[in-house]
């Protein structure tokens, strides 16, 4: 089967082989009430309120959203407003630690029996996608047609990120626990855990592991970015094409984040909710890059600090990898449940973007065969009949078109501006 | 701490840019450029000087003039003129250079827009409005000479094939053989003639990836065909004249070519054809400018037909 176009990008896999470790207490945490996609939660503590670990401190009435817990016990001191990296604007509870880090009672094993109660505790869990995109993992789990088929995505296509290469090596009991915990619970037959041929190891481990089951196959994919982009990973593993405007559960298909799938196997055994996580720290400013378990909430300065960050040097920060992370505005902003990465760069140049040369590579690099160069045409003269012909709608923001343009042009970015010309229906 | 950039994904990027491809074109010129300074002499080299140098200053001069940034350091200009110089008889007058050098840069390219922005492709056009201004001197070819030797005045070898015997007497030459075609000992254009040394530029570049051999594969195979069919002998008519040059230079430019495989495919057919038409039924004996200019019309009537297929995408429901 002809797999879908993608870049060969330098890995610069550096902390794969650095085992997790534990960041220490921070003296205070700020936990944003948004860290999913969907509807922001409501604090549902006050100032001065005492908290403890894996206690719910903000939830929302709204079906597309995930509660949040805090990762620390200690006192509320302040809920302040808070403007994401995205740009989204809700609360975000301070709270200053106590260094006990008390256990809440709230946190006590769910009682899973069906798929209903399943739902009702991954909602509870806090969970959403932890690759990065933040979908809510309950609502996910929940689609309106059959699936026959779970895809774990471990693919970890971004250069640098080994957070889920790090679960896979560390935690390969949680994953293929966390399948057939998913798969047993929503009655799905089959499960394909997608990796990078770039993690042999992993793909070794797991292939002994899943030798007795014939319900798990593992896919060794090509290392070519965007490999763990949803349309991708599923049209290279399973051959189906998730058309526009369809779901991949109308192609019979879930896709999970194998981080995602391991936190949901450890909250149904211990009851805690997602309130750590692990994340690569890396990039040139940093002097010992490494992959942190850290409480959301904590602030990136601390944690680079931790990792001996040159922070003065620091020209850019980006939470995720370097094709599709965030821009992170402010050192001070605290690590959420989709910082999957933070990479600190020491020498940004600001590009200089000259005339398009029509050279076409932006249209060869592209996975889902979409014309960059022109939609950029059509999006400078505001051709809103054009831009919809050539589906702009599509783009993932994969940003390989960007990669790519010998002439600097930022395509990826001209395609987000493009789809909001096109009014919606 | 420095204040922090914010900018969009992706925040990498990959360093081929505008001015590394032009280079890699240059240096896939060189070879050729090398033949004919070899076989025509030190003024072939003076020849492409001139063009290089007067489509650099046309180029710095319309972009000041009018009033738009400043790109001689992307190089194209200089490619632009390396392939306009390969495209003239070496006893061309310096000036009637420089005015394909004007054509070329300020008319075909500068006045639609710079780089990427023109229809046709620059050096190629250029030739056609000096064939057509200036045709004996756009047609003064001389054999190839040892240096420091007078130049003879002599046919092309898609002239001499269509000689009969008297008239090859006459001109005191003789067919040349498939050795001579290979290696450029013939008259023609100072950059045309080694068809060797044009086949190793354009497998250089597309070992660069910096072309696809879509466009030349089908030009060349084309041609080829129609002239097998049509009785002559395909392999001297793919080696003589500008099919080489015109093959894997210019009818691969990307502003001027489409951009899908499928396009690609489709405008060297184009190309393929019309030379054979000309060459086989037209005045001129060669018709490799043409082909690729009237081609170069035709790019994007063939990009509206061979845009690729989105994957998952809907067709619109007509209402």
């Amino acid at each position: 089967m002809k797999k879908l176009n993608g870049i060969r990008l330098d890995h610069r896999k550096n902390t794969e082989n650095s085992a997790t470790v534990d960041f220490p207490l921070p003296a205070k945490v700020r936990i944003p009430m948004s860290m999913h996609m969907g509807a922001p939660c409501q604090p549902i503590v006050k100032v001065g309120d005492e908290v403890k670990v894996g206690q719910k401190i903000g939830d929302s009435d709204a079906a597309f959203s995930a509660p949040v817990h805090s990762g620390v016990s200690g006192k509320v001191t302040a809920i302040t407003d808070y403007r994401s990296a995205m740009g989204a604007v809700c609360k975000a509870v301070e709270i200053e630690t106590d260094g006990f880090q008390t256990v809440s009672e709230e946190v006590v094993p769910p009682v899973v029996t069906d798929k209903e109660s399943f739902l009702k505790a991954v909602r509870e869990s806090g969970a959403c996608g932890l690759g990065g995109a933040g979908f809510p993992t309950h609502i996910k789990l929940n689609p309106k047609t059959p699936i026959d088929t779970l895809i774990v995505n471990a693919a970890e296509c971004e250069p640098y990120i080994t957070a889920d290469y790090r679960e896979m090596i560390e935690c390969p009991d949680d994953i293929i626990g966390g399948i057939n915990l998913v798969k047993n619970m929503l009655g799905i037959k089959n499960c394909k855990l997608a990796i990078e041929a770039n993690k042999p190891e992993a793909i070794k481990n797991f292939t002994e592991m899943a030798a007795n089951d014939d319900t798990i196959d593992i896919l060794t994919l090509p290392s070519k970015y965007p490999q763990g982009a949803e349309k991708v990973i599923i049209y290279n593993s399973t051959g189906r094409i998730v058309k526009e405007g369809e779901l991949p559960s109308d192609e019979g298909v879930i896709v999970i984040n194998v981080s995602t799938v391991a936190f949901l196997y450890r909250y149904v055994q211990t009851g805690m909710p997602l309130v750590t996580r692990r994340l690569t720290v890396d990039g040139n400013a940093v002097a010992e890059p490494k992959n942190v378990r850290v409480i959301i909430g904590t602030s990136f300065r601390e944690l680079l600090e931790f990792c001996k960050t040159d922070i003065d040097a620091i020209r850019k920060l980006i939470g995720g990898g370097p094709m599709m992370g965030m821009s992170i505005p402010d050192i001070d902003m605290p690590i959420v449940k989709t910082s999957n990465a933070v990479l600190a760069v020491k020498k940004y140049d600001q590009r200089k973007t000259s005339s398009c040369i029509r050279c076409g590579r932006c249209v060869r690099v592209c996975p889902l065969g979409l014309m960059p160069a022109d939609i950029d045409r059509a999006y400078r003269i505001k051709d809103i009949e054009e831009l919809k012909k050539l589906k702009v709608m599509l783009c993932m923001n994969c940003g390989s078109c960007t990669y790519v343009c010998p002439a600097n042009r930022k395509l990826a970015e001209t395609n987000q501006l493009a789809k909001a010309l096109i009014p919606r229906k | 701490m420095n204040r922090l950039v914010v900018s969009p994904s992706p925040h990498d990027e990959n360093y081929l840019k505008t001015s590394m491809i032009m280079l890699n074109v240059i240096i896939a010129l060189m070879p050729a450029l090398c033949a004919g300074v070899y076989f025509f002499g030190w003024r072939a080299l003076a020849l492409t000087a001139v063009c290089v140098l007067s489509c650099v200053v046309f180029e710095f001069l319309c972009r000041k003039i009018m009033k738009r940034e400043n790109t001689i350091g992307d190089l194209s200009a200089v490619v632009t003129g390396v392939i306009l110089a390969m495209n003239l008889p070496v006893t061309l007058p310096l000036w009637i250079a420089a005015i394909g050098s004007f054509v070329a840069i300020v008319i075909v390219k500068q006045l639609f827009g710079g780089i990427g922005q023109n229809f046709a492709n620059p050096a190629i056009t250029a030739r056609i409005v000096l064939m057509v201004s200036f045709p004996s001197a756009m047609t003064n070819w001389v054999l190839p000479a040892k240096f420091g030797v007078d130049a003879v005045s002599g046919a092309t070898p898609l002239r001499l094939v269509g000689m009969t015997a008297d008239e090859l007497a006459k001109a005191g030459q003789t067919v040349p053989g498939y050795k001579e075609l290979l290696l450029g000992n013939t008259a023609g254009c100072l950059g045309e003639t080694c068809a060797l040394a044009l086949l190793i530029g354009g497998l250089y570049l597309a070992a660069r990836r910096i072309i696809s051999l879509a466009a030349p594969v089908s030009f060349i195979g084309s041609l080829a065909l129609l002239s097998l069919i049509h009785g002559d002998d395909p392999l001297y008519q793919i080696l003589a004249g500008g099919v080489f040059l015109g093959a894997f230079f210019m009818a691969t430019d990307y502003a001027t070519t489409p951009i899908s495989t499928k396009g690609k495919v489709i405008f060297g057919l184009g190309c393929g054809i019309i030379t054979f038409v000309i060459r086989a039924f037209g005045s001129y004996p060669e018709g490799v400018s043409f082909s690729i200019l009237l081609m170069n019309v035709l790019t994007p009537y063939i990009e509206q037909m061979t845009r690729t297929k989105v994957f998952g995408a809907k067709e619109a429901v007509k209402e």
